[in-house]
């Protein structure tokens, strides 16, 4: 953390939040704030002022890996000769078939 | 790769719909572009709150001053959440904020009116973010991505805001006299400077062009205008006011409603700083700046004591 002063930028926090209780974490936006529990408190107040919000996760935005989408074509590629890994790969009788 | 060859690959990624994200390449002007307009955006939201804050302590209800808490604390919140997304391109929210403060940075002109009247609050709610709600609806396209997310997230905050402000016009428009008078002087005072915050015709707006090609724009700043003046007509012919306007008439043929000339002289002028509020908003950001320095302070002071 850079030595902080009255004006100095505090760290950058990414906020994720879950709407209801096992949905997914969804990437909201960001906070600055100088530790977790006052990036919760920023993410509260920015992010949550209308219900319903399960949860609330804060990570520092230096401590995210991402790819970036140049890499994508190559790194992330599922490959169209996989498509074996789908459940449409396979036939069957009719009355097997998903919906 | 040669810059000119990313420049094109960049075009086509454009063209096929793609959303740019914050780790791509991006051409440098592509990048300021963004910055000026986002960081506009994000100052605008903020001294936004002044006008409608000069009416929180004298909202004539408690169902009014609720709504009007909420709004205000909403477009304070539009401002973070703009923050955040400018910073995604390489700048601090530090540097953004002592542009606005220095005076360099713009914001946008509609606050530089003053609100004289209670109406006036219902009046911003309704004209001026059905204004920009009609820009930022567009904007969920841009082809920026923390933008057009943020866009997305704003749009359904703004729609309670542009309800409550018609509600509450629509209350004054119904009662007495002098009610009524005060909702018909609130829209006269507002109508042409809620049209000119679609920025100058198309003609007269050189960076258009660019960034529609780019789709950080997504419509012409006519195209808007128009879209607007389509909803907002209607609206306030509804609740039985008059638009100020006596070259207003609508064009059977097209289905638009055509305006008279908009006063782009009036326009310039405020922009360049001699509008009634100018000094006085950006006086008033800077004093909340000064003010706000202890919680930064004591926030500090707090993260300090924590174990880390």
């Amino acid at each position: 953390m850079s030595p902080p002063t009255a004006d100095s930028q505090w760290p950058l926090w990414e906020v994720f939040v879950q709407e209801k209780a096992g949905a997914p974490h969804e990437h909201a936006g960001s906070v600055h704030a100088p530790d977790g529990e006052l990036a919760l408190q920023a993410a509260r107040d920015v992010y949550a002022r209308r219900g319903p919000i399960a949860s609330l996760w804060v990570v520092e935005s230096e401590r995210i890996v991402a790819t970036t989408t140049a890499d994508a074509a190559s790194f992330l590629e599922p490959g169209p000769e996989k498509l074996y890994r789908h459940s449409r790969f396979y036939s069957g009788p009719k009355a097997r078939k998903s919906k | 790769m040669d810059d000119a060859e990313r420049e094109r690959a960049f075009q086509a990624r454009i063209d096929a719909g793609e959303t740019i994200e914050p780790g791509d390449w991006m051409p440098d002007a592509y990048r300021g572009q963004l910055i000026r307009m986002m960081s506009q955006h994000a100052h605008s939201e903020v001294v936004g709150t002044l006008p409608e804050g000069n009416w929180i302590t004298r909202a004539p209800t408690l169902r009014r001053k609720q709504a009007l808490l909420a709004k205000v604390q909403d477009e304070a919140g539009h401002g973070l959440y703009l923050y955040g997304a400018v910073e995604t391109l390489g700048v601090t929210r530090e540097e953004l904020i002592s542009s606005l403060l220095a005076g360099r940075a713009k914001y946008s002109n509609i606050f530089n009116y003053p609100t004289l009247s209670w109406a006036d609050v219902g009046v911003i709610g309704w004209l001026v973010d059905g204004a920009a709600i009609v820009n930022q609806t567009t904007l969920t396209k841009c082809s920026y991505g923390p933008y057009s997310r943020t866009m997305i997230r704003i749009c359904k905050e703004e729609l309670f805001h542009e309800r409550q402000g018609f509600e509450l016009v629509a209350v004054l428009a119904a009662g007495k006299p002098a009610q009524r008078e005060m909702a018909q002087s609130a829209v006269d005072r507002w109508w042409w400077p809620v049209l000119m915050m679609f920025g100058p015709p198309d003609d007269a707006s050189p960076h258009s062009e660019q960034l529609l090609r780019w789709r950080v724009k997504v419509k012409s700043n006519d195209e808007l205008r128009q879209w607007f003046v389509d909803l907002a007509v209607p609206q306030v012919h509804e609740i039985g006011l008059e638009v100020p306007d006596p070259r207003l008439e609508f064009d059977a043929k097209t289905g638009h409603w055509r305006i008279g000339p908009i006063d782009w002289d009036e326009f310039w002028r405020v922009i360049r700083g001699g509008g009634l509020c100018n000094r006085d908003r950006l006086a008033a950001r800077r004093r909340a700046h000064e003010e706000g320095r202890w919680v930064r302070e004591a926030a500090e002071a707090w993260a300090k004591k924590r174990p880390q």
